[in-house]
């Protein structure tokens, strides 16, 4: 913005300010000692050189504070690999927010969790690639790592941190959904958030080794709604179903720009941690910029915000506020434009034929994974 | 499982958080990947869940304070509170 600007910008009529974000996914580096084939970071990893130091972060949690964000997930990559993790939980539960630790474990020790516990974290998340050691160290491609998530989730129960275990499921593991619900009651966690994998960045190079068949997916959902209804009061279960076999798009993010925001370790802030997929979209950087006026003003968060820029099939879809158009990263990865109709909506015209080879993929013989890794795409 | 009774003493565990946000101008509940906004009424509730009260007395002060029948006060907010210890909001 030119202060200089000769003419003043005109708002144009309902483009009001959008209403303050619910949570920020804090993304403080790429690195990671796991190499999961569906990890959620971009294709593109930030080096560490680039991270953003622990002083700009502590602007950024104020800032966010300020703009009504009331959780902050603390991720990455892995976040623990920072130094500085405590320091930074520190001022964002001290500013009154929601802490969350989403964490591989394999890198925390008693000593380290004492540290987060006293600095004011609310939560962590702990994820498990498998029940069996042989498939979990296959998928994360790190040899001893489920020994330590074992120990680890006793040292967190241990420390006071209530427990959720996240695992991420696809054709390889799904056979054992009902294990890992024993495994989370096992290690007294409060919550189990089944997430099937999400086709875009890494995971889209491998949908032929992940996703499912049908009827994998059928039976994993009726693992999951007889556990809930079980385990009613002691074990709550979240449930993300794969989009490829739904009628109609999941909401993604609740909306793009609505309630969410991810900032990536350099510090490009994003309506989602994949929205970087979409070639042509800038992020405006927390370097350059406040962050309440790239979550008002940004264009990447204009782009696909609300419900004008939406296609005809869109816009006259009673479901317009319900799923507010899908996903437009999976739009864009699978037809080329960021602003078509999501195909994992059964109205796209890519529906079909996408899907049907999909399901021939999931029917296969699974490639090997392309693993996760710097510079390895 | 929690069940809800006259006798419990209601609180909030520690990872659940009960304040009220500038930004909204509400009263906001923060659980792990959640955030319930209550109504009036549940933040009456909620702001009486201290840890130290009984829901005996809770019931008797809101049904006092409201002005209301304790019997339906009495029903509604043992439900309300089941509701919130089977989503982990609530503990005793």
């Amino acid at each position: 913005m030119n202060a200089l600007s000769p003419s003043p910008t005109i708002e144009k009529s309902g483009s009001a300010a959008p209403a303050p974000p619910l949570a920020l996914l804090a993304e403080l580096t790429h690195r990671c000692p796991l190499q999961c084939p569906y990890c959620s970071n971009p294709v593109e990893l930030e080096r560490s050189g680039a991270e953003l130091d622990t002083a700009t972060w502590k602007r950024v949690l104020e800032e966010a504070v300020g703009l009504g964000v009331l959780q902050v997930h603390f991720s990455g990559g892995e976040p623990t690999v920072r130094k500085d993790l405590a320091d930074l939980v520190k001022h964002a539960a001290k500013l009154g927010c929601y802490t969350n630790l989403i964490t591989s474990g394999v890198l925390l020790d008693p000593a380290r969790l004492k540290e987060l516990y006293d600095a004011g974290l609310d939560h962590v998340q702990l994820s498990f690639q498998d029940t069996d050691v042989e498939s979990a160290e296959r998928i994360g491609n790190l040899a001893g790592a489920q020994k330590r998530k074992m120990e680890i989730a006793r040292q967190i129960r241990e420390a006071g941190f209530p427990l959720t275990v996240n695992a991420v499921v696809h054709r390889h593991n799904l056979s054992r959904l009902e294990e890992m619900i024993q495994l989370a009651l096992d290690l007294d966690a409060e919550r189990l958030e089944v997430a099937h994998v999400q086709y875009y960045g890494w995971a889209l190079k491998n949908r032929a080794s992940l996703l499912p068949t049908r009827e994998q997916l059928d039976n994993a959902t009726s693992v999951v709604n007889e556990a809930r209804v079980r385990l009613k009061g002691r074990l709550m279960i979240d449930y993300v179903i794969p989009d490829y076999y739904a009628k109609r798009p999941k909401s993604c993010m609740g909306g793009w720009g609505r309630q969410f925001l991810n900032i990536s370790p350099a510090g490009k802030v994003l309506p989602c941690h994949a929205a970087e997929s979409i070639t042509g979209l800038e992020f405006d950087s927390v370097r350059d910029k406040p962050l309440g006026e790239i979550w008002r003003s940004s264009p990447a968060f204009q782009a696909y915000r609300g419900t004008d820029w939406m296609p005809e099939t869109c816009r006259t879809c009673e479901r317009k506020e319900i799923d507010w158009g899908g996903c437009r990263c999976q739009a864009f990865a699978l037809t080329g434009k960021a602003d078509a109709v999501d195909p994992a909506c059964g109205l796209s015209p890519f529906h079909d034929e996408i899907f049907a080879l999909a399901e021939r993929e999931a029917g296969a013989a699974p490639p090997p994974f392309i693993y996760r890794r710097i510079g390895g795409a | 499982m929690t069940v809800i009774t006259e006798e419990n003493v209601p609180r909030l565990p520690r990872h659940v958080k009960f304040r009220f946000d500038q930004a909204r101008e509400a009263w906001v509940v923060l659980a792990p990947e959640k955030v319930f906004m209550p109504d009036e009424i549940a933040v009456e509730i909620l702001k009486r869940c201290d840890g130290d009260t009984t829901l005996k007395a809770i019931i008797d002060d809101l049904a006092k304070t409201f002005e209301a029948e304790r019997d339906t006060v009495a029903t509604d907010v043992v439900a309300m509170l089941q509701d919130l210890a089977d989503k982990g909001i609530i503990t005793t």
